[in-house]
């Protein structure tokens, strides 16, 4: 019995932190590449909205998945266009960026809101997910949550291991020099950009393909933000971020599961994922650790490479 | 030929302000394509959309009670955006207002008298300014980012609100609708013309508007927010204090929108709920940037914005346009003035190109 609501508690708080991995994942390698981009609400929104309805339309979550990432990575071109091509002001952008996502996704969905979607199949690991206690746990949950991981996985990789990945990393810290070097400092970034719009496309996918089958406008309610939040609470290293994700997945379960017990109001409970997100990015900011101090040199700051 | 982009020595001032026209021009476009993508006859709609709101006198009535709101917080706004501060939680600092002010007026409710109406204002605007003290004070003294503060915080307003209307704030008689009482007419704001909804707060506004031009234009205080966020090293050979600038914005803003929600929920709202605005507080960072951060500017943006929300209720009625299209008119606007304002600062020259004539 109890063995079993462990069991029900860990799953969900795995469901509830992966839309959060997908975009901060995508985000930390956008940052990492020296560009902040704060449209990642927008375009989990987007990546929600289209995921849904073409998995809808067609039947198919796959290509609903598929959709949403492209969605994503749509948005998020915009977004490169403007602040890396025409040099806009990267802080406004990206809350243009929000703006025009919450109202594009509003638009595109009112027709589909009160359908539903059959959730993503479960993908039960054969062998492993029968383990007792771990195994549905960890292995018996759908596709996009192991893909989240191996994201996680490949991202640490991909950066620490890989000369695309230290390329990536060297436009981060200064485009002046990485440019000097002859690293198209440009190209890069806009890739890092369309990857992290794809990722968090792909978490709008879950919201609305997996956590909650179904499309509500604004239905992110504020998780691209805490993605944002998340980056920096993971000082821009993949497994912090992921450690992040899950710590804050398990607040969300949490205070569902605290409002049954304690007799306070619904929104006292629902607020705590949004103080907790403050209160760690103080006690981040404040501890002698400094988080700040490994972020990006470069971050946010424009560059136009002087023919 | 060929298209050489090379970047101006100076910006030029014409072009700043002819970008916010050639924005709105081109959001039109896109605008007709949108109605077109979405099965509706794009010419019509799009009068309804931007004409309608403005054919009658209580048209243009119903437009100031829109713009005031939306004007008053883009000032507060732009006196922080142009130090680079990023104060994007107005719409909970103007939550935190109306709680202040509503607290105000039910506690009194049973009393009348012309003080009660000061007292919301205060109370409106010491609730902004506190809830804006929030992310000034984690970003001077641990330099936690006041964009995530400031915007988490707001979630938590709303939630508040739901507290107090869901909760204690509920009135009796209200048949267990989320709401409290109506306020009484102490706690109104008297209205300007009869007839109309508008009321007091938009000469407050217009009042603001005109002191911010002086703030900033005139006054010490306004050159050294512009250095702060221009030229932040000559700020601190200058003397002049990055923290202080922080606070000054955060405070001139969390109180001009605090006072924004007091306006709204003692003028056309007359009561607190769940949801008081239709995202002023965020709408109003776009009126901000469409009005150049300049007072004036962002009186012409608020009408403007103004225009999109009626002009988008009419359209509903008339061509079934779903309500969210005033969003993504609100938001293409900001991409296309953010995309424009490469032309102010660079110059694009169709010039022949050189062939170089080498040996083959």
């Amino acid at each position: 019995m109890i063995s079993e609501s462990i069991v029900n508690i860990s799953a969900a708080v795995i469901s509830a932190s992966t839309p959060l991995l997908f975009a901060a994942t995508g985000e930390l390698v956008v940052e990492r590449s020296g560009v902040l981009n704060l449209g990642v609400e927008g375009m989990m929104l987007m990546g929600a909205v289209t995921g849904f309805a073409v998995a809808v339309s067609t039947g198919n979550p796959m290509l609903g998945i598929l959709a949403a990432a492209v969605a994503g990575a749509a948005l998020a071109l915009v977004f490169a266009a403007l602040t890396l091509t025409l040099m806009a002001n990267q802080v406004a952008t990206g809350l243009a960026l929000t703006i025009f996502g919450i109202g594009l996704s509003a638009l595109l969905g009112s027709g589909f809101v009160g359908q539903t979607v059959p959730a993503l199949p479960k993908l039960a690991l054969p062998g492993l997910s029968s383990l007792p206690v771990v195994g549905p746990v960890l292995f018996g949950q759908d596709g996009l949550v192991y893909l989240s991981v191996a994201l996680t996985a490949a991202t640490a990789w991909f950066l620490k291991r890989t000369r695309p990945g230290m390329m990536l990393r060297a436009v981060g810290e200064s485009a002046e020099s990485a440019h000097s070097l002859g690293l198209p400092v440009i190209r890069i970034r806009y890739l890092a950009t369309l990857f992290g719009g794809a990722a968090a496309g792909l978490g709008g996918a879950f919201l609305s393909l997996s956590y909650t089958p179904m499309w509500m406008e604004g239905m992110t309610s504020g998780r691209g933000w805490i993605a944002l939040a998340l980056v920096v609470f993971g000082s821009w290293r993949p497994w912090r971020v992921l450690a992040g994700a899950y710590l804050f997945g398990g607040v969300t379960i949490l205070q569902l599961h605290a409002q049954g017990i304690f007799s306070l109001p619904a929104q006292v409970f629902s607020m705590l994922p949004y103080l907790a997100t403050i209160a760690v990015l103080t006690i981040i900011s404040a501890g002698p650790w400094r988080g700040r101090l490994t972020a990006p040199a470069a971050l946010g700051k424009p560059f136009r490479p002087s023919v | 030929m060929q298209v050489k982009v090379e970047p101006r020595s100076e910006t030029s001032r014409a072009v700043v302000y002819a970008t916010p026209v050639l924005a709105v021009l081109l959001t039109v476009i896109s605008g007709y394509f949108l109605f077109l993508f979405l099965g509706l006859a794009p010419a019509k709609t799009l009068y309804h959309f931007l004409i309608s709101p403005t054919l009658t006198f209580y048209g243009w009535s119903e437009l100031c009670v829109k713009a005031g709101p939306l004007v008053l917080i883009a000032t507060g706004l732009a006196v922080g955006f142009r130090a680079n501060v990023w104060n994007i939680g107005a719409e909970g600092q103007l939550t935190l207002g109306a709680i202040g002010a509503g607290g105000v007026a039910l506690a009194f409710w049973d009393q009348s008298g012309v003080w009660i109406l000061p007292l919301m204002c205060f109370a409106g605007v010491l609730g902004g300014m506190i809830y804006g003290a929030i992310p000034a004070y984690l970003k001077t003294r641990f330099e936690v980012s006041e964009i995530l503060t400031s915007l988490m915080l707001t979630y938590v307003a709303t939630l508040g609100l739901g507290i107090l209307v869901y909760g204690p704030w509920r009135d009796p008689q209200g048949f267990n609708f989320p709401q409290t009482r109506m306020f009484t007419d102490s706690a109104l704001l008297p209205l300007v013309l009869d007839g109309t909804r508008m009321h007091v707060g938009i000469l407050v506004t217009l009042a603001a508007a005109v002191a911010a031009w002086v703030l900033m234009t005139r006054a010490v205080i306004g050159f050294q927010v512009k250095v702060v966020g221009q030229a932040p090293a000559a700020a601190r050979f200058a003397g002049f204090s990055r923290n202080r600038t922080i606070w000054l914005s955060f405070m001139i803003s969390g109180g001009t929108a605090g006072l924004a929600g007091t306006f709204e929920a003692a003028g056309p709202v007359g009561q607190l709920v769940p949801h008081l605005t239709p995202g002023y507080g965020f709408t109003a960072i776009i009126v901000a940037f469409l009005g150049r951060l300049h007072p004036l500017g962002i009186i012409a943006a608020g009408f403007l914005m103004a225009i999109s929300y009626n002009g988008g209720e009419i359209a509903q009625v008339e061509d079934r346009l779903p309500q969210a299209a005033t969003g993504v008119f609100q938001g293409m606007l900001l991409f296309y003035l953010l995309a424009c304002d490469f032309l102010s600062r660079y110059r694009i020259r169709l010039a022949s190109s050189r062939r170089e004539v080498g040996p083959s």
